[in-house]
């Protein structure tokens, strides 16, 4: 067990337990695999919103801790406490579990993080000997080997090895027990290696007079996204989010954020994007500065241009999508790709409007209805015997004497998606009633057998 | 065009109302049926491209729109490029498309909360010009509109399709409005010829051309768009019987003023 959440602790298990044991213990646990490099991404992941969000300068310390230097940063905060407070309780919200302790060391704040009491503690300047004192010595990130040597000695806590001598320690431990030692008390300092944030290319632009109509703004736009693609050439890049930040004179803040299917360095398609939204930003007394980041950019691939002589060039619709994608949402632009699965609605799913073509498609030798219902509407319907399609059925309070039909297509539960579908059956007919229109009528069952379905009528789908 | 004119005058009035319209340089492309009655009828021989064409169920098909939609399905087929298809509700089977030519990797969904996003999805997809076709599924279409549409298609030369589709019956009455689209068909089922074994046979249309820009109305019965049609896929094949008779004619442009 490398990690335990809170209701396994109350259970008993403790990290280091094996699992075996822990199963023992409580037979329903659930037993996740260590995920080491997940977790250590997600960690710098992190690492970069609390350096956007808190403190400058945050390092990751593997395998489940951060390192932030908070040295006048928790001023924008309201003090130290409140900082903690804020950085525990947003994790909180997102669903983390965590602990923080501002000391004047880091090995002091790693130690009372990990083995203190408190959910957040401020240790008061000059005080650290005294909170670190009472510790155990798993606190000061020594080796395991090492610990239990320290224990056969009779050593415990932190405060009794402080006042061992040194000598005999070193000789009989290597230097590292004295170094992690001065390292907590604060007597030689410790440097952390700080997260970079991969610098985006940003531009901005400061108004003497502060703007505010729309046009102002569009023209701004217009000359603020030519360096912004200059930038984004030279590395290469093009855009596949980009943020305008609008700095107003009562020092808020309004934004515009674009997203693009495809990464862009079209200055135009860019401006055409931005100016789109201009009427979503509210200027108030007008606008003094004007900040425009690529804040996600991605490597333009060059590609190799269909010849003529080969093949028609088919048209490029990327702008077209991103147009669209920008005013409906990305989830409502899509397209159908097929699914193979006999279970009619289960047949095509949803893929990203540009992903590229697989060559699948659907078999064509069952006719298929034009209009496919969400929801398969009951309907009441009478068949002379089992095998046959039914004579009349009413739908929406509409009696339809069937003239013609062309049935049983015969679908089958999937058992692999569940116990519930290893008897079913549907059995779909086409009907046509008198006027000629044609329907997509199903059967739940097979007509005969109780446990393929409820015999009941549904309407699917309208033939075209 | 009983009127004996010369046909250099007509030319030549031709030209200058095509001068008023704008659209003097750009060569006017259509895309025929390839059915001879039908193709006939519109001017240019086919449906134009570079213009709005309005399509809507007839009687129930007025809100399921299964064999408007299966129809603007079949033309966009016989396109080239990519088709934006803009729903307000989705329902579409794409199965359903595949079987009239239309494969799932050529069709783009936008699904739209209201009309007016859908309407503005539909300009948008028609100026941009690198579609095959736009097909658009609206209820409401006003004048204005189908103006703006009809100019951007025109400008860019795209194929635009509205097709009409209403929430209740009672909003059907709405096709009768004037709107700016080249062309307006209604599409209802009729029944299929009967097999001489119990089955289904291939599902029968009556086309009804309520009105064509420089055309006559006129109703077809034709038979459903296929598949397996010889010259590439989703023809609208062999009209069992073409009954434009002149008192038909007079009925469709009743049903236009109405």
């Amino acid at each position: 067990m490398l990690s335990v959440d809170l209701a396994a602790r109350k259970a008993g298990v403790r990290p280091g337990t094996p699992v075996a044991k822990a199963q023992a213990l409580y037979p329903d646990l659930i037993i996740m695999d260590a995920d080491l490099e997940g977790d250590r991404t997600g960690l710098e992941k992190l690492a970069l919103w609390f350096q956007q969000r808190i403190a400058p300068l945050v390092a990751v310390d593997v395998p489940d801790g951060l390192v932030l230097d908070t040295t006048g940063a928790d001023h924008l905060h309201g003090g130290e406490s409140a900082m903690l407070a804020e950085m525990v309780g947003r994790l909180r919200d997102a669903g983390i579990t965590a602990r923080a302790v501002v000391a004047d060391t880091l090995g002091a704040a790693h130690a009372l993080a990990r083995y203190g009491r408190a959910r957040t503690l401020v240790v008061p300047a000059g005080e650290t000997a005294a909170a670190i004192a009472d510790l155990p010595i798993e606190a000061l990130r020594l080796p395991d080997s090492m610990i239990e040597g320290l224990r056969a000695l009779g050593v415990a806590t932190i405060a009794p090895l402080a006042a061992m001598p040194r000598a005999p320690l070193a000789l009989r431990f290597g230097p590292d027990v004295a170094r992690r030692l001065d390292q907590a008390y604060g007597r030689i300092s410790e440097a952390i290696l700080p997260v970079r944030p991969v610098d985006p290319v940003t531009v901005s632009r400061n108004f003497a007079e502060p703007i505010g109509a729309a046009e102002t703004i569009a023209r701004y736009i217009g000359k603020l996204v030519p360096p912004l693609c200059q930038g984004l050439e030279e590395r290469g890049q093009g855009a596949r989010r980009l943020d305008l930040v609008l700095h107003r004179v009562d020092s808020r803040t309004e934004a515009i954020r674009i997203a693009t299917a495809t990464p862009v360095r079209d200055v135009k398609r860019l401006v055409r994007l931005l100016c789109e939204k201009i009427e979503t930003i509210d200027p108030g007394f007008g606008i003094e500065r004007m900040v425009l980041t690529a804040t996600l950019a991605e490597l333009i691939a060059p590609r190799q241009k269909i010849s003529s002589l080969i093949a028609e060039e088919e048209p490029d619709v990327s702008d077209l999508i991103d147009t669209l994608a920008n005013r409906v949402g990305h989830h409502s632009l899509y397209r159908f790709a097929p699914v193979e699965s006999d279970v009619p609605e289960r047949s095509f799913c949803r893929v990203p409007a540009l992903a590229p073509d697989d060559q699948k498609d659907w078999p064509e030798h069952w006719p298929r209805p034009t209009r496919l219902l969400a929801r398969p509407e009951p309907v009441q319907a009478m068949a002379e015997l089992p095998d046959q399609p039914p004579l009349f059925f009413i739908w929406r309070g509409v009696r339809r004497k069937v003239k013609c039909a062309d049935g049983p297509e015969r679908v089958f539960g999937e058992w692999w998606q569940g116990d519930a579908e290893l008897t079913t059956v549907r059995d779909y007919f086409r009907l046509e009633d008198t006027s000629g229109e044609r329907f997509w009528v199903y059967r739940s069952g097979d007509g005969e057998r109780g446990e393929t379905g409820s015999q009941g009528w549904f309407l699917h789908g309208i033939f075209g | 065009m009983s009127t004996p004119l010369s046909r250099p005058l007509l030319e030549a009035l031709r030209d200058q109302i095509r001068r008023l319209e704008g659209s003097a340089t750009r060569r006017r492309t259509v895309l025929p049926f390839g059915i001879r009655d039908i193709d006939r009828r519109l001017p240019g021989g086919g449906l134009a491209l570079g213009a709005l064409h309005e399509v809507a169920g007839g009687g129930n098909d007025a809100l399921n729109s299964a064999a408007a939609g299966q129809f603007a399905a079949g033309i966009a087929a016989r396109t080239k490029g990519k088709v934006l298809w803009i729903v307000t509700r989705q329902d579409l089977f794409a199965p359903a498309l595949k079987q009239v030519g239309l494969g799932g990797s050529r069709v783009i969904y936008v699904e739209a909360g209201a009309d007016q996003d859908a309407l503005a999805c539909f300009e948008e997809g028609l100026r941009h010009g690198g579609l095959g076709a736009v097909v658009a599924e609206v209820a409401r279409l006003s004048m204005t509109a189908s103006r703006r549409l009809q100019l951007a298609a025109e400008t860019s030369g795209a194929l635009g399709i509205a097709v009409r589709r209403w929430r209740r019956q009672t909003e059907a009455a709405d096709f009768g409005q004037p709107t700016a689209s080249v062309t307006r068909w209604r599409i209802s089922a009729l029944p299929s010829e009967s097999l001489p074994v119990p089955g289904v046979g291939r599902a029968r249309w009556l086309l009804e051309l309520i009105r064509a820009r420089a055309g006559e109305a006129a109703d077809f019965e034709v038979e459903a768009c296929d598949g397996h049609g010889k010259l590439g896929s989703g023809h609208l094949s062999l009209p069992a019987a073409v009954a434009d008779g002149p008192d038909q004619e007079k009925a469709g442009r009743r049903r236009t003023r109405a």
